[in-house]
């Protein structure tokens, strides 16, 4: 929904001016390769505000993809390597002291509330890993259309606010709502394009692990990652960590906007898996996310010197459980051998692992593979759909010693 | 691990909402796309760069004449791109050109 202005918030302007100012002035880049089957190569990028070095996917509206060597050496990734997604403009410029969020729809009591009337109530704090439906789509054969991420539309934070239930309870839900819908300040430039807003269902919204957060690893939230205040929906893609929150309805029927009733849709079946070329047959919004572990030592195609034991280290998630286990293997998932987990900050949050394999000279196929605390174990096999979500299978890692 | 007991206390402290204005600037995007194989980019630069920068169309992999069809179409029905039909063939001309 649009803003007012009032000088709350300020959208800057993509002119050709500046297009071509761009084009003009591009700079020689660093590069890195995503390992994709075809046109993997993309340049990174320190012009990013309140960024570092990061994987430029896209600079208008930004998708900046964080580079796997980040999660190598972090539990929590640094709010300045965390990955950013946008589908519409947004402002550049949040006075947090003229926010408000609105809540109406199917409620006794619309409130407009303001940051400090928000830190009134419980404040709660959570670890959660924040990942892009369509991470790892660039991976995917057959390719698609969208985003071409790597791995690492992904990151892991703790999360400071207070809970979406709390909130709806000051507006007080009324008998019949069956779903919350979010939406934040972005705005599509043309004015019939659908906002962007996302729904929960009410049974999960009332859950005590959703967060209206306005914290992110002890700072606030980047405004890339949704200054002043962004949702968190724990175990969930990311879709729905909906940012620069400011207005939640409470709907009394489905929700048939564009971005829930025709797009973030998988296959429905649990891998949301099917045929490349077979017919769409019946789709399901995206939602939990599945157990993964992604090997962050070893970039896919590296020589590495001999040595006994050759170090494997990565990060876990466990979708909305909790990460059990995590296996190694050097023979390309014929033998599996449990890896060392690392600290454990919640059931929603990444956990680091570690080992090593016994790789001798000559050509390997390596892997990780998770298994979550409901027995979810991450499959060999490598599910497809033709949106490239929800990706789920083991990646496998081919490396040569040399 | 240090961070991790750092984060861990943090979170008791439960720190306040942030007060201060942020602004910040963003850079430039990626600029025009090229003539590629003597087809020329003016269409495609005047009908698709508005809404999204050049990478979004650089960064992807080999499609069919047909799905850049269906992507075009989508763009148009979904998003309300005002491309001019009359630009189609031009458009998806440059985008296929090998």
């Amino acid at each position: 929904m649009a803003p007012d202005g009032g000088g709350r918030y300020t959208f800057p302007m993509l002119t050709r001016r500046a297009l071509i100012a761009s084009a003009l002035a591009a700079p020689a880049a660093a590069q890195v390769d995503l390992g994709f089957a075809d046109n993997g190569l993309r340049p990174t990028t320190r012009a990013f505000p309140q960024k570092g070095e990061m994987i430029l996917q896209r600079s208008t509206p930004p998708l900046l993809e964080t580079p796997l060597s980040v999660f190598d050496a972090h539990d929590f990734t640094p709010n300045d390597r965390f990955f950013v997604r946008w589908h519409y403009p947004f402002p550049t410029s949040v006075d947090p002291a003229k926010h408000r969020l609105r809540i109406g729809g199917h409620v006794g009591k619309p409130l407009n509330l303001s940051l400090t009337d928000l830190a009134k109530l419980p404040r709660m704090a959570i670890a959660a890993v924040n990942q892009c439906a369509g991470n790892g789509r660039g991976l995917f054969n057959p390719r698609m259309a969208g985003a071409q991420w790597g791995n690492g539309a992904m990151g892991n934070a703790l999360w400071e606010g207070v809970r979406l239930k709390d909130v709806l309870a000051l507006a007080g839900i009324k008998p019949g709502a069956v779903a919350v819908r979010c939406g934040g300040l972005d705005t599509p430039l043309v004015e019939a394009a659908p906002d962007f807003e996302k729904s929960l269902p009410i049974d999960h919204a009332l859950t005590d692990d959703v967060l209206i957060a306005w914290g992110m690893n002890g700072q606030p939230l980047p405004l890339l990652n949704g200054f002043p205040l962004r949702l968190v929906v724990p175990g969930w893609y990311s879709t729905y960590w909906v940012k620069m929150l400011d207005h939640i309805e409470v709907l009394d029927k489905a929700d048939e906007g564009f971005w829930m009733a025709k797009a973030y849709l998988q296959p429905a079946n649990a891998l949301a898996d099917i045929a490349p070329g077979a017919p769409a047959g019946p789709r399901v919004p995206v939602t939990i996310m599945r157990p993964r572990a992604v090997i962050t030592n070893i970039a896919d195609n590296a020589k590495l010197p001999p040595r006994g034991f050759t170090p494997v280290q990565g990060v876990a998630l466990g979708g909305d459980q909790g990460v059990k286990t995590v296996e190694l293997s050097a023979d390309g998932g014929r033998n599996w051998v449990p890896a060392q987990l690392g600290p454990d900050h919640g059931r929603f949050s990444f956990r680091r692992f570690r080992g090593a394999l016994a790789l001798p000279l000559g050509k390997h196929i390596i892997m990780a593979r998770a298994t979550n605390a409901a027995g979810v174990m991450q499959p060999l096999n490598q599910n497809w759909n033709s949106s490239g979500y929800n990706r789920a299978g083991v990646d496998p890692v081919r490396v040569e010693i040399a | 691990m240090r961070l991790a007991l750092a984060l861990a206390a943090l979170a008791l402290i439960a720190a306040a909402p942030p007060t201060k204005r942020l602004a910040v600037e963003l850079p430039d995007a990626e600029g025009l796309l090229p003539e590629r194989y003597g087809v020329s980019s003016e269409a495609v630069n005047n009908n698709c760069l508005a809404c999204h920068s050049a990478a979004m169309i650089t960064a992807q992999p080999r499609l069919s004449r047909v799905q850049w069809g269906e992507t075009i179409a989508k763009m148009r029905t979904v998003y309300a791109a005002p491309i001019d039909t009359a630009d189609d063939k031009a458009i998806l001309d440059w985008l296929v050109a090998d």
